[in-house]
């Protein structure tokens, strides 16, 4: 029924099957859109937030999804400016999901704010010493050059792509996307930054708080860092995912181990940084405030030494030691081991930073605070799952995102089928040629 | 009055606790003046608005070596490194404001948009986000401040060392032709509400008030009390509070910051309320 909109050269699913894939994560999705607007219109006493908790899960999965979709920008970065060609067949589907991450992102902030029609506030009345003033800025621009970035894709839309001026259009944008990949990596630098500062900069919560060097903390740098290591996991883990559900091969084994190898090299140099950033800050920076390190991890019954353990270790030494060696990488199941591992760390961090900070009591009089969220604020965190699987379902059925899938997964098919493909075929392009990256 | 021109004042206060007595007075006269909106249900305290909250410490002894004090934590009002308070720098849109007339800690409603970074920046929890939008008994609007404006759900509101107040007092002196304000004239509403006097406030800068003799601040250290007996909560953040405590007991002084074990030749001290 679709058929026509479907690439040329690829095989879909039919289209019952698509449709209830849609619908099922569709009624997820307004499930999500109900406790959504039940936020916006009775407020945020719809969580457990409290006043101890004024930070909680919102904020960790926008500081978990940006680190995420950090794979959009590292790899537009790789791709564009260091110049490893090989990615450019993966940098679509990159680019796909740093812009399911950012739109989430920007979605969930939306609704965590008490007063979401003052939201512009930030913008009008920035103040320029906050964290906050810097992501709010960063982050909208870096979302329009994703969107800027995605749109070629959308045009490569078989159906789109015959009228002309939506043709020149994409390949115009093309044509300058370098610009954008180096625009990108620019404000992902300081909003990925300016994230990490958000709790390095809390003087007043010693287990956050870092030093730095001139106004950035040194949880400034990690995150830049830690985002542009695990977002290319993401990235492939996300990719394998596609491959399981659709059944196919969609990107050669040398591009992946490529961007494998090049993550588990970041991710590598990053455990170290973090290793000597927690052992300053154990050593040094608690204990001029008057913490131990185990101040913060005992006398409650979730955070215990195990959390900074599994977040280093399992999260960072096991992905990085995997990553970097040739027999890790090749073996396509520790591969997944690793790159799930490295995705559940780099949650974790933003796990710790987030919620542990607000955990952890800082006067001697006051006690461990733990929290879990209400279903709103399960069903509105799960909400851009949804909606990220539907964006996925939708541009990997209608867009050439893996310029590779035609090589790897030739169809046979009747000569009659075939000419009748040709007679219908745009005079000027193919989704081969048109791949973004390439372009 | 043009602001400049008269010497800076450092708003303040100091708090006595061997007098206190935790009747909680300062709570209710704190939530009076401030139209403190309040909920029928107020078991919760964790969302329960309290700009003024009395905390109850014991030395952790047993019986029969228990001793208990009451430790009223308002805002405290924190100078920060210069003038940068932990709440105020975070703002992402200036809806906090350190005066560096008055050392105030200010809080602008209509411009708080609810992210609530500068409650999860504060070690005191002195700040609080109004989860509902505040409503009150049949009848008690007429009794609201008009002084003061209510808040509307999804806004933090926090102490502001009765502003209005000062803004009243400072106009009256204006009136009459003064350039300065008394210190009596200007008193916030805990302060003038405990029975047991416990509560002292004005200028920490001027040395003919009361607060400056009681706690003797040393503003080449930080503000730092020279009052042996004096102390600021959780010193050693350098959050630089203006709202001091004195104690005679060695152990409620070492409540208010922590310490490593064997730190200051004694072992930490933790009390909970």
């Amino acid at each position: 029924m679709d058929s026509a909109l479907i690439p040329r050269g690829v095989k879909r699913c039919p289209v019952w099957q698509f449709a209830l894939g849609l619908g099922i994560v569709g009624i997820v999705l307004l499930w999500g859109v109900y406790a959504m607007l039940l936020c916006w219109f009775k407020g945020l006493n719809q969580t457990n937030m409290n006043d101890y908790y004024g930070f909680a899960l919102w904020i960790w999965a926008d500081l978990a999804v940006i680190a995420l979709g950090g794979g959009a920008f590292f790899t537009g970065f790789l791709r564009y400016l260091i110049g490893k060609d090989e990615l450019k067949n993966i940098i679509n589907f990159a680019v796909v999901i740093g812009f399911i991450c950012y739109s989430s992102a920007l979605l969930i902030l939306a609704i965590d704010v008490g007063q979401p029609l003052r939201s512009w506030f930030i913008f009008w009345h920035a103040n320029v010493h906050s964290m906050l003033t810097e992501v709010a800025f960063c982050l909208s621009c870096y979302f329009g050059v994703l969107t800027i970035e995605y749109i070629p894709l959308i045009l490569e839309n078989r159906q789109i792509n015959k009228i002309p001026f939506f043709h020149n259009l994409g390949h115009n944008m093309h044509e300058i996307m370098a610009v954008f990949a180096a625009t990108g990596a620019f404000l992902s630098f300081f909003h990925q930054g300016s994230l990490g500062g958000v709790s390095g900069v809390l003087f007043g919560r010693p287990f956050a708080v870092r030093e730095g060097v001139l106004i950035w903390p040194w949880t400034f740098f990690l995150f830049t860092w830690s985002a542009a290591a695990y977002g290319p996991c993401f990235t492939l883990l996300v990719t394998r995912i596609t491959e399981v559900v659709s059944g196919k091969k969609l990107v050669k084994e040398n591009v992946v181990q490529l961007l494998a190898k090049i993550s588990g090299w970041m991710i590598g140099t990053y455990i170290i940084a973090k290793i000597i950033d927690t052992w300053y800050w154990a050593a040094v920076t608690a204990p001029a405030r008057g913490f131990s390190l185990m101040d913060f991890y005992s006398g409650n019954a979730l955070y215990g030494i195990w959390i900074l353990i599994a977040e280093i270790v399992v999260g960072g030494v096991v992905p990085a030691a995997i990553l970097l060696t040739n027999t890790g990488r090749r073996n396509s199941t520790a591969r997944l081991v690793a790159i799930t591992l490295g995705v559940i760390g780099i949650c974790l961090n933003r796990w710790v930073m987030v919620l542990q900070t607000m955990a952890v009591p800082v006067m001697t009089f006051d006690t461990w605070q733990l929290y879990y969220p209400s279903w709103q604020e399960v069903a509105t965190t799960i909400l851009p799952v949804a909606y990220g699987i539907i964006l996925v379902m939708i541009s990997f059925r209608y867009l050439p995102i893996f310029p590779q899938e035609t090589e790897l997964n030739p169809i046979v098919t009747p000569d009659h089928q075939i000419e009748e493909s040709v007679s219908d075929q745009p005079p000027l392009v193919t989704a081969q040629d048109l791949s973004p990256a390439e372009s | 009055m043009k602001q400049g021109h008269h010497p800076v004042k450092k708003y303040g206060m100091v708090i006595d606790l061997d007098k206190c007595t935790g009747c909680g007075a300062c709570m209710v006269a704190c939530m009076s003046e401030n139209n403190v909106p309040f909920r029928e249900d107020e078991s919760n305290k964790q969302d329960s608005i309290t700009w003024m909250k009395v905390y109850k410490l014991t030395n952790g002894k047993t019986y029969p070596d228990t001793e208990i004090c009451y430790l009223p934590r308002p805002c405290q009002h924190c100078e920060g490194h210069d003038g940068h308070p932990p709440c105020v720098s975070v703002c992402p849109a200036t809806a906090t404001d350190y005066d560096k007339e008055t050392g105030i800690v200010s809080q602008i409603y209509t411009r708080c948009f609810g992210c609530r970074y500068c409650m999860a920046a504060c070690p005191y929890h002195a700040r609080y986000f109004n989860w509902w939008d505040p409503i009150w008994p049949d009848g008690m609007e007429k009794y609201l401040n008009p002084n003061v404006s209510p808040r509307m759900r999804g806004v933090v509101e926090k102490c502001n060392l009765c502003f209005h107040r000062y803004q009243q007092a400072r106009d009256k002196a204006i009136f009459e032709g003064r350039s300065e304000v008394a210190e009596e004239e200007y008193q916030t509403a805990c302060a003038q509400a405990c029975p047991a006097g416990a509560i002292t406030f004005g200028d920490l800068n001027n040395p003919s008030h009361a607060v400056h003799q009681i706690v003797l601040p040393d503003n080449k250290h930080s503000g730092r009390p020279k009052n042996p007996h004096a102390f600021r909560l959780l010193e050693k953040l350098g959050t630089n509070p203006k709202i001091y405590y004195l104690s005679s007991r060695e152990w409620v002084r070492r409540a208010g910051d922590n310490y490593l074990t064997g730190e200051s030749g004694s072992s930490k001290t933790t009390s909970h309320g």
